[in-house]
């Protein structure tokens, strides 16, 4: 079939609103403040970027499609399944399509996972976090221990396939107190793990309150050792470590749509701030970024007909992303992908154990891992 | 042959105040009094042409002002007044300005009193047998202490002050005074109309417009446009262009005459042919002997100049050339450094010095630099009844085996200080092996006078002595001699090899606490790499100190997806400028932060 032979292409849908803003995320979003006229007009100019998008490249074989935020769970399951609609229209294709959304484990968004599996979701990926109720009520979120654990249950129940997000590094956790939430996640039918150390973005309530002496983050040792132990852990209990904080139970469960990202694909990004990568057909490619606030973002898909502006990379820019992203999987990435970086440590790199190279093909090994973006650093500047 | 002005209708004199003291504003005032300037064109300090001048309140050239001034018994005056350079560095142009006049006015702050620095130059126009009038500035401050502050120029520089002149430069009070007592108390010059041109080279400066500009003081004779004038210490010979006077604007005369103060232009090339202290004569009616006093200055602090990002290097090249044109002082020759790339070994004056053109190159060249530690030249005995050679560089000492000895030069520092911080003052000098030589009181200020050897002294002495005392204590230097001392060369070892930029001379005894420092403060500034780095100061072999940088544990970003590839970049775009400030050594990044703060300690 000449479609699927098409060149892959994954679709972001950013989502903006959140019912709470979490005191450490930096993301583009906004409190949610019931404007349901507001957000059937975002719906309708996501809908028109999308086309727009579209116009602008060729044929391409659909594999994701992916909901992000902010909150999607926020979002009708009516919209979710009009923009699917509207995507599959766009880039029809007979093949496998994931399609995910990220929620959050409260009882309100629970009751909706139905409707969302009805729409097409087969995917979900819940904002668990955390389990212990101080850790959950430090992390500012909405649920508690018990609604969290109420919420993924309905989750694995209602979705094919299921992923956790969570959240180490906290305030007084353990090693051992660490693992027993990495085993209790793997426990409620997750076959997808992605646990972050929690980081100090600037500008966000955490980096004030670090920065007032409220609580110290984890310094640089205990942060290893927790990320050593996350790979311990999710390792004993079948888990894959196919990114730097993305573990998954065989192949099957590895999320299609960041592998999208990591591979160095193309993906359409649609919504307020949404980024992505378009590969034009005279071979051009553009790195697109969406105006960031809501009302502009909708100005301009209505001034334009498409959210975003377009800047061209060079060979240089694609190669050097592609090294930060590619890196940061087990698979790695192809030396010729990257050959117009002269990557003159890669050598030493090697030979210092931080990289390993297999024929054409080079990865980051588990100690290159955990100071990759030191790795990166040399690979590009030295 | 009529003199241009009768001898006995000149005043020359010099202005000697420690910075701050107020003598650029009464420069400015006498030059407004008289009408020299109008209102309008007068600008704060008209003096200090250069910017760092103004703002630092010091003098680095010498300048001229002739001012013609009514008097008050009714005859009309040319007083010529030298800015001279306030500062030790520049003691040898101070001494050729000082010569150039029979009095100086002795400006002190009369609520500071005397420092440091005042006694140095007020000495110095002793020595040149100058009358001196000594004008209390800055009276209508509060603080203003006139009592005491005379009994301490009576006290300290033993100078009569009872008829001291009361002046606030600021609202005019006492310039009146001032100029009368220029005229009355100050002796006209002396010289001979009638005999061949003999005039004394004051100082010399580039003009982008008119090439070199030659500051003189007429001693006899005449100098007219068009003559051809000899420079007896250098022997060239040059036809006169342009002849004139500074009012202070440069305005041509057709003849200078003796007393006089003027400057000529002569299609001279380079500063460096003009070297202050050097007589002018003419060239087919000679004097029979040149102006006494005459040397060639020599630089007396080294450091290493470095662009920080390599690709300026001829950038930096065009910049020292250029300063070279007006500054026949400052040195330079290409150096390359292992750690530092491409750059040069400059000779300075003193640390002033090497400041000023630290900072000019970096403000009016918009230079990124790294400077090295300072040095001092040190002489280097050869073993075997070899010869002595001078080492500009700690970089290129000879093996020790083959050293007899090497010699330091010594220093005489005069330190004033309010007794309260007396205590650390003098532990500060013990601490950089100082000998005291002399320690007074006067009031509740006292007065040390150190032998201290060079090289401690450019290492952070300002900086500490400041700090020590809370920024009260004055400091003025003189050279002494050079004397024999247990030094060795230190270096500085990163990950086990080297880094020349960091390698000193330094006493046996302070070796241990220096190299403890230096390696202290290199481990808080190499960032953590992959593995851990040794930081070690050793004297040859032996290793004094040793610290470790850790190694880099975890150094990962958590989540990186669509999104964060942008800000991935964006961030690596960052870095690919701050890489332009590292300097790779072996496997180790150093932050050229390094380089600067490891030589600036901040306590012993």
């Amino acid at each position: 079939m000449t479609l699927n032979a098409a060149p892959p292409l994954g679709v972001y849908i950013h989502w903006p609103y959140c019912a709470r803003i979490c005191p450490y995320c930096d993301f583009n979003v906004v409190r949610a403040r019931g404007r349901t006229d507001e957000e059937t007009a975002l719906v309708r100019a996501i809908t028109a970027d999308l086309t727009a998008q579209a116009a602008m490249i060729g044929p391409r074989t659909l594999v994701s499609i992916f909901f992000g935020g902010g909150t999607p769970s926020l979002m009708a399951p009516e919209a979710v399944a009009s923009l699917i609609a509207t995507a599959r229209r766009l880039w029809p294709t007979d093949g496998p399509v994931e399609i995910a959304l990220e929620a959050n484990p409260t009882d309100a968004e629970a009751g909706r996972f139905a409707g969302f599996r009805d729409a097409g979701v087969e995917r979900l990926s819940l904002g668990v976090q955390a389990f212990d109720n101080e850790h959950l009520c430090f992390l500012g979120r909405a649920h508690d221990g018990t609604e969290t654990l109420r919420a993924a249950e309905t989750a694995a129940a209602t979705f094919p396939r299921l992923s956790l997000d969570l959240i180490y590094a906290l305030p007084g956790q353990t090693e051992a107190a660490w693992t027993q939430t990495l085993r209790r996640a793997a426990g409620l039918g997750a076959e997808h793990i992605s646990p972050y150390q929690l980081t100090i973005e600037s500008g966000t309530p955490f980096d004030r309150a670090v920065r007032r002496g409220r609580f110290a983050p984890a310094d640089e040792e205990l942060g290893a050792r927790l990320y050593e132990t996350t790979q311990a852990a999710l390792e004993d209990l079948g888990f894959d470590a196919y990114e730097v904080s993305n573990h998954a139970r065989g192949e099957a469960a590895q999320a299609r749509h960041n592998l999208v990202y990591w591979r160095g694909e193309d993906y359409v990004g649609v919504g307020p701030g949404a980024h992505g990568r378009l590969t034009c057909p005279d071979g051009t490619r553009l790195a697109s970024e969406a105006e960031a606030r809501i009302p502009a973002y909708m100005d301009r898909v209505g001034a334009t007909g498409t959210g975003a502006t377009f800047t061209e990379q060079s060979a240089l820019d694609q190669a050097e992303e592609r090294l930060l992203m590619g890196l940061r999987t087990g698979e790695g990435l192809a030396l010729d992908e990257v050959s117009a970086l002269p990557l003159k440590s890669l050598d030493d790199l090697i030979e210092s154990g931080h990289l390993v190279r297999n024929g054409n093909r080079f990865a980051a090994t588990a100690a290159g891992r955990l100071v990759l973006d030191n790795v990166t650093r040399r690979l590009i500047l030295s | 042959m009529a003199t241009s002005t009768p001898l006995d209708r000149i005043r020359n004199f010099a202005v000697i105040a420690h910075i701050d003291h107020g003598k650029s504003t009464l420069s400015d005032r006498m030059i407004q009094t008289t009408g020299a300037l109008t209102a309008r064109e007068m600008k704060e300090q008209v003096l200090d042409n250069m910017d760092i001048e103004r703002e630092r309140g010091i003098t680095i050239k010498a300048q001229t002002v002739r001012l013609e001034y009514p008097a008050d018994d009714g005859h009309t005056y040319i007083l010529n007044l030298i800015d001279t350079p306030g500062h030790v560095d520049f003691a040898y142009e101070v001494s050729r300005s000082l010569s150039a006049c029979e009095g100086s006015l002795l400006v002190v702050d009369a609520s500071q009193g005397v420092e440091a620095q005042t006694l140095a130059n007020v000495y110095q126009a002793i020595e040149h047998n100058h009358e001196i009038v000594p004008v209390l500035n800055k009276v209508d401050l509060p603080a203003a202490d006139v009592d005491r502050v005379k009994a301490q120029i009576e006290d300290v520089i033993g100078l009569d002050a009872s008829d001291a002149i009361l002046t606030s430069a600021k609202t005019g009070l006492g310039i009146h005074e001032v100029l009368e007592a220029i005229v009355t108390r100050l002796p006209p010059p002396k010289g001979d109309a009638d005999a061949p041109l003999k005039a004394l080279l004051v100082d010399a400066w580039y003009d982008a417009y008119l090439g070199v500009i030659v500051l003189v003081r007429i001693i006899d004779g005449h100098m007219r446009p068009g003559q051809r004038v000899k420079l007896m210490n250098a022997g060239a010979v040059y036809g006169i262009d342009k002849l004139g006077v500074f009012r202070p604007k440069a305005v041509d005369v057709a003849s200078l005459g003796p007393g006089e103060i003027g400057f000529f232009t002569a299609q001279i090339k380079d500063v460096s042919d003009a070297a202050v202290g050097d007589t002018i004569t003419d060239e087919r009616k000679p004097t029979a002997a040149a102006l006494p006093g005459f040397r060639e200055v020599q630089p007396v602090v080294f450091c290493g100049l470095f662009p920080v990002d390599a690709a300026q290097f001829e950038d930096l090249r065009a910049a020292v050339s250029r300063l070279r044109l007006n500054d026949a002082s400052f040195t330079y020759e290409m150096e390359t450094s292992a750690a530092l790339g491409f750059g040069f070994r400059c000779g300075f004056l003193g640390l002033l010095h090497l400041e000023i053109i630290q900072e000019r190159l970096s403000r009016e060249f918009n230079l990124d630099l790294i400077a090295t530690a300072p040095s001092v030249v040190y002489k280097i005995k050869l073993a075997h009844g070899g010869d002595v050679i001078e080492l500009h560089n700690p970089a290129d000492m000879p093996d020790p085996m083959k050293i007899e000895s090497i010699s330091e030069p010594w220093i005489k520092a005069t330190i004033f200080t309010p007794d309260d911080y007396l205590g650390a003052v003098i532990k500060l000098c013990q601490d950089r092996r100082g000998q005291q030589r002399e320690l007074s009181y006067v009031g509740n200020r006292a007065m040390v006078v150190y032998d201290l050897p060079l090289n401690e002294v450019v290492f952070d002495f300002y900086d500490r002595l400041k700090s020590v005392s809370k920024g009260y204590a004055s400091f003025d230097y003189a050279l002494e001699a050079y004397r024999v001392g247990d030094l060795v060369k230190m270096s500085v070892l990163v990950n086990a090899e080297p880094v020349d930029a960091l390698s000193m001379l330094v006493h046996r005894d302070r070796a241990e606490a220096r190299g403890r420092g230096i390696v202290e403060k290199m481990k808080e500034l190499i960032p953590p790499h992959m593995f851990q780095i040794p930081v070690q100061a050793a004297i040859g072999g032996r290793i004094v100190a040793r610290e470790t940088v850790r190694a880099l544990r975890k150094d990962v970003t958590a989540k990186c997806y669509g999104g964060d590839a942008t800000r991935k970049k964006k961030l690596l775009e960052k870095q690919k400028e701050g890489k332009k400030r590292m300097r790779q050594f072996g496997k180790v990044e150093i932050p050229q932060e390094a380089f600067i703060a490891a030589l600036k300690m901040d306590a012993d």
